[in-house]
């Protein structure tokens, strides 16, 4: 059966996690900008970044079957100078037009400064002027709850349609408010410090399958490309439906992802 | 707190699931006594903000209320509304921080 993993960031994984994720039915993935562990120091180190996502990762990844997508922006953990960060994002503009770029993201919040805000809604504008998707990271562990308030408050403001914007990485406190206000919501599969496959699917059993996907948010951290699949299993050991388990894994990333015209994947 | 529109359930039988996830949380609450007990062989009074959350989610499990996870999830969130001036750092802590407080 096909999945599809709309949060993973390949530019940080080998490429026999390709190769893996192939095997296990992956056949298209979004890639969103995010912070390299460590913060850059300069507008060239962001322009050779989005080259790497437009360009170097389409065709690694097509060498194992995957359409790769991708998602433009300077994140959150880099966004506490301001200027800066305006600086970056003078030039996501030059890339929006490559064909494998869904939106904006992942933008949102990491600790919920007032500078973190400020470049939010700087992105949101952009988003909302060129007519784009967006992808938003929600603050981790005491920050998250805060953070997907003040986020969804922000969005609101700038006048987004909710269908069209994804809050990534909820959880129990906050799917509910996410989903409640029309956003899409996506869940982020952990190996151990946050929501595991495990919670995932108890959310699912909770809030049903509505607006919402799963993702293994794979980076250079401890992570799992393989969480998706992983994710599917746990729910036919519950004994859920094949319907839902490819609705939440592959029918809604296809229904949120199509709003881009540059979304491609076999149907 | 649960959707309007969905009836929340769960496909297995009860014994189905404690067959399944007995052992894995059998395991975690012994992981949580021992996280405990060293704590305390290193000198560990309680008084981490971070402890003192964690023993007041440790109540909530057995408070009979329900909803256990999205209640210890909110006793681990900052409640405040406010934007904070400036970013002190990149991570977390995983409990509010009473000295960062706006
Ligand atoms: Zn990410």
């Amino acid at each position: 059966m096909k999945y599809i993993d709309p949060h993973i960031h390949m530019v940080s994984r080998t490429t026999d996690d390709y190769r893996r994720m192939a095997q296990a039915g992956c056949v298209a993935i979004t890639e969103p900008a995010f912070w390299a562990g460590f913060d850059r120091c300069s507008v060239d180190g962001f322009r050779d970044y989005y080259r790497q996502l437009t360009d170097t990762e389409p065709k690694r990844a097509a060498q194992y079957g995957i359409q790769h997508h991708c998602w433009l922006c300077i994140n959150p953990k880099e966004a506490e100078d301001t200027g800066f960060a305006k600086e970056v994002m003078s030039i996501i503009p030059d890339f929006l037009d490559r064909p494998n770029v869904l939106g904006i993201g992942e933008i949102g919040l990491n600790k919920n400064s007032k500078n973190e805000l400020a470049v939010l809604e700087a992105h949101l504008e952009l988003a909302s002027q060129r007519n784009q998707l967006v992808l938003v990271h929600t603050p981790h562990l005491e920050d998250k709850h805060k953070g997907t308030r003040l986020i969804l408050d922000a969005v609101n403001n700038a006048g987004l349609n909710p269908d069209r914007v994804l809050i990534d990485h909820v959880e129990e406190h906050t799917v509910g408010l996410v989903l409640d206000r029309g956003f899409w919501a996506g869940m982020t599969l952990y190996p151990d410090t946050k929501c595991t496959p495990q919670r995932a699917v108890d959310i699912l059993e909770q809030w049903g399958t509505d607006r919402i996907w799963m993702n293994s948010a794979g980076d250079w951290g401890d992570s799992d490309p393989l969480a998706v699949p992983k994710a599917r299993m746990e729910m036919k050991r519950r004994r859920h439906s094949t319907d839902m388990i490819e609705k939440v894994t592959f029918a809604n990333p296809v229904s949120f992802l199509g709003r881009s015209p540059n979304f491609r994947v076999e149907a | 707190m649960v959707s309007m529109s969905h009836k929340p359930h769960c496909p297995m039988s009860p014994t189905d699931v404690v067959d399944a996830y007995f052992l894995e949380n059998r395991a975690k609450v012994l992981d949580l006594a021992a996280f405990l007990d060293r704590l305390e062989r290193s000198g560990g009074d309680g008084s981490d903000f971070r402890i003192a959350c964690l023993r007041e989610a440790i109540a909530i499990l057995t408070d009979g209320d329900g909803d256990r996870a999205r209640r210890i999830q909110l006793l681990l969130s900052d409640p405040s509304s406010e934007p904070i001036a400036a970013a002190p750092m990149q991570g977390a802590f995983g409990a509010p921080n009473p000295d960062l407080a706006p």
